[in-house]
């Protein structure tokens, strides 16, 4: 089987080739250019060093959200233009959960962290817990992505009673708050790790593709955990008013 | 990319416009001929908010855009396959709804092979004339007014414009949506204004017709808003009855003898046989009498577009994409959207 993966829901662009637990190509981006002019060529770039035919790929996988409003929509609007050509179905895989398994296989408690503006951060508690007769691991929710202050989050990891390990661009953002707060032994993920990778998200479509959560091209929206401005504006002016 | 042969073959552009509140996609056949023309109007999402939010028609365009493309390739009967090149507008227009669009055929193209050519939105509007007037040729004189632009613009040649007139303030359509909200009619203005002037009086109120001093082709029309607004203040401060069809009236008269005096100025200078209307504004049933008239009396053409081609669609795209991917125009994966994309530079 093969994934073409795709994130572009933070300040990272990223793009994959996976194929049968292998990564093909990986390609990511952390710089000032926009993920409208970096994906295409990254992806165009991919395409040629690993001479993909594209009538080869078998699914799309793409970071559903949470994240930049405008990133997810580049990369989703990206994933549905490849899935609509190829007739091939699209994997969504949350962003929070896709950034967690860049730690796959570690025992701590896995807390990323994605600066979500207006004093909240998109985050989630995810750990790795290994399959009985195995050497693998699944992926285990202990929190969903959501999106909450700070503190919440922080006071939801030190009831873990274990260590946990923070990534995300959050981390720089937040990081004075976490050393505040925490009380359980707590650690970062490394340079390699602690941004979003379409390796990893690839890696986690792969599992969710044998579980049936693929979707058309056609279904496939990103779930952005908020309202726009102007629909949050209106609810507000409507519960003061009514 | 693999380029058909176009001796032997038809060709046909898969179009896609989402510059504002409607996903659109259509199947342009040799340049003229539309094959299918879908269009998704979000305007009842809008309506609540007196105006396009940009973030809620981000949102909707990505739900729909595929939807929208597979029932443009449907009712033309036509492939993906089968597609010469796709086109698609990049500018100007909401930067987050371009994107959808732009980043959607951009993968397209990459997928299919097929290549990519990126349209001007207002080249589009123009271009709308072609498709039910196969005569028209340039060079012609066109005045484009709608809710984001106004401009009037000289097309010299399939692909080469110059703007010699545009508007310094409010676009022509967004004076009609802030009179109408202002006189209760609500979003959309145009329509609205159209409709119930038809039941007033176009000379009870004199309306200023504001000029630019410098560039004698150039709009504004913050000065007119402003003295309707005054107008009605001044009205309710002396309690006076407010008739909505006069000032309704009497605005729409203001704004189409300012257009079409600057237009028929811009004729004679230049010396155009051919005039053309293109935009929302141009489906305005009192512009388009005065503007059949202005011509009849300088006994020049005047040609626009039906009112399905005058509002935001992918079918003029289409035509304005196959006009620049006959000039050799290509697009690459880099391809942008730009909001505020300037024609003829």
């Amino acid at each position: 089987m093969r994934i073409l993966a795709i994130d572009s829901s933070g300040q990272t662009a990223s793009v994959a080739i996976w194929e049968d637990g292998v990564t093909l190509a990986e390609f990511s981006i952390h710089a000032k250019k926009t993920h409208s002019q970096t994906l295409l060529p990254m992806m165009e770039a991919v395409r040629e060093m690993t001479e993909l035919d594209m009538e080869t790929v078998d699914a799309v996988a793409v970071t559903s959200g949470p994240g930049s409003f405008t990133g997810l929509r580049i990369g989703s609007a990206a994933a549905k233009g490849f899935g609509f050509a190829l007739s091939k179905p699209i994997i969504p895989v949350p962003t929070l959960e896709g950034l967690a398994y860049n730690l796959y296989g570690t025992d701590l408690a896995v807390c990323p962290l994605m600066d979500a503006r207006r004093n909240q951060t998109y985050t989630g508690i995810y750990e790795f817990i290994k399959k009985d007769g195995t050497c693998e691991f699944d992926m285990n929710i202990i929190k969903g992505q959501c999106a909450v202050p700070i503190e919440d989050i922080l006071a939801a990891c030190n009831k873990l009673d274990r260590g946990v390990i923070f990534l995300g661009d959050g981390v720089p953002v937040f990081q004075k708050e976490i050393e505040e707060m925490i009380t359980v032994p707590c650690s970062y993920a490394p340079a390699h790790m602690n941004r979003q990778r379409a390796a990893a998200v690839a890696a986690l479509a792969a599992r969710y593709y044998e579980q049936g959560k693929a979707q058309t091209a056609a279904e496939y929206k990103p779930e952005y955990l908020r309202l726009s401005q102007a629909e949050r504006e209106r609810r507000e002016h409507e519960g003061a008013s009514g | 990319m693999r380029e058909r042969l176009e001796e032997d073959r038809e060709t046909l552009i898969l179009a896609i416009e989402s510059s504002c509140d409607e996903t659109a996609a259509a199947v342009v056949k040799n340049g003229r001929e539309v094959l299918s023309n879908i269009i998704y109007s979000q305007i009842e999402l809008h309506t609540i908010y007196g105006g396009v939010v940009p973030e809620i028609a981000s949102r909707k365009h990505i739900e729909k855009i595929n939807q929208v493309v597979q029932a443009a390739l449907d009712q033309a009967g036509k492939k993906l396959t089968e597609i010469t090149a796709i086109a698609v507008t990049y500018g100007p227009g909401l930067v987050g709804p371009l994107l959808i669009g732009v980043s959607f055929a951009k993968a397209l193209s990459f997928a299919s092979g097929i290549p990519l050519v990126g349209v001007h939105h207002i080249e589009g509007h123009i271009s709308a004339n072609y498709i039910e007037h196969k005569e028209l040729e340039p060079p012609f004189a066109c005045l484009v007014a709608s809710g984001g632009h106004s401009h009037l613009v000289v097309v010299k040649d399939y692909g080469e414009y110059e703007v010699i007139g545009r508007t310094r303030d409010d676009a022509a359509g967004e004076a009609f949506d802030k009179v109408a909200r202002a006189i209760g009619l609500g979003y959309p203005g145009g329509p609205k204004i159209d409709k119930v002037s038809r039941e007033g009086n176009p000379d009870a109120i004199r309306f200023p017709r504001a000029k630019v001093v410098e560039s004698a082709y150039d709009f504004s029309f913050s000065g007119l808003k402003s003295a309707v607004l005054n107008y009605l203040n001044d009205c309710r401060m002396r309690g006076e009855e407010i008739v909505q069809a006069d000032v309704a009236a009497s605005f729409q008269k203001a704004v189409v003898e300012v257009l079409v005096e600057h237009s028929m100025m811009a004729v004679r200078e230049y010396g155009f046989r051919k005039f053309a209307i293109a935009g929302g504004v141009a489906s305005n049933s009192s512009l388009r009498e005065a503007f059949v008239e202005a011509c009849r009396e300088e006994g020049i053409e005047f040609y626009y577009p039906s009112p399905v081609f005058c509002t935001d669609n992918a079918a003029m795209i289409g035509t304005a994409g196959y006009y620049e991917f006959k000039r050799g125009v290509r697009h690459g994966y880099d391809l942008n959207a730009v909001p505020n994309l300037r024609l003829g530079e």
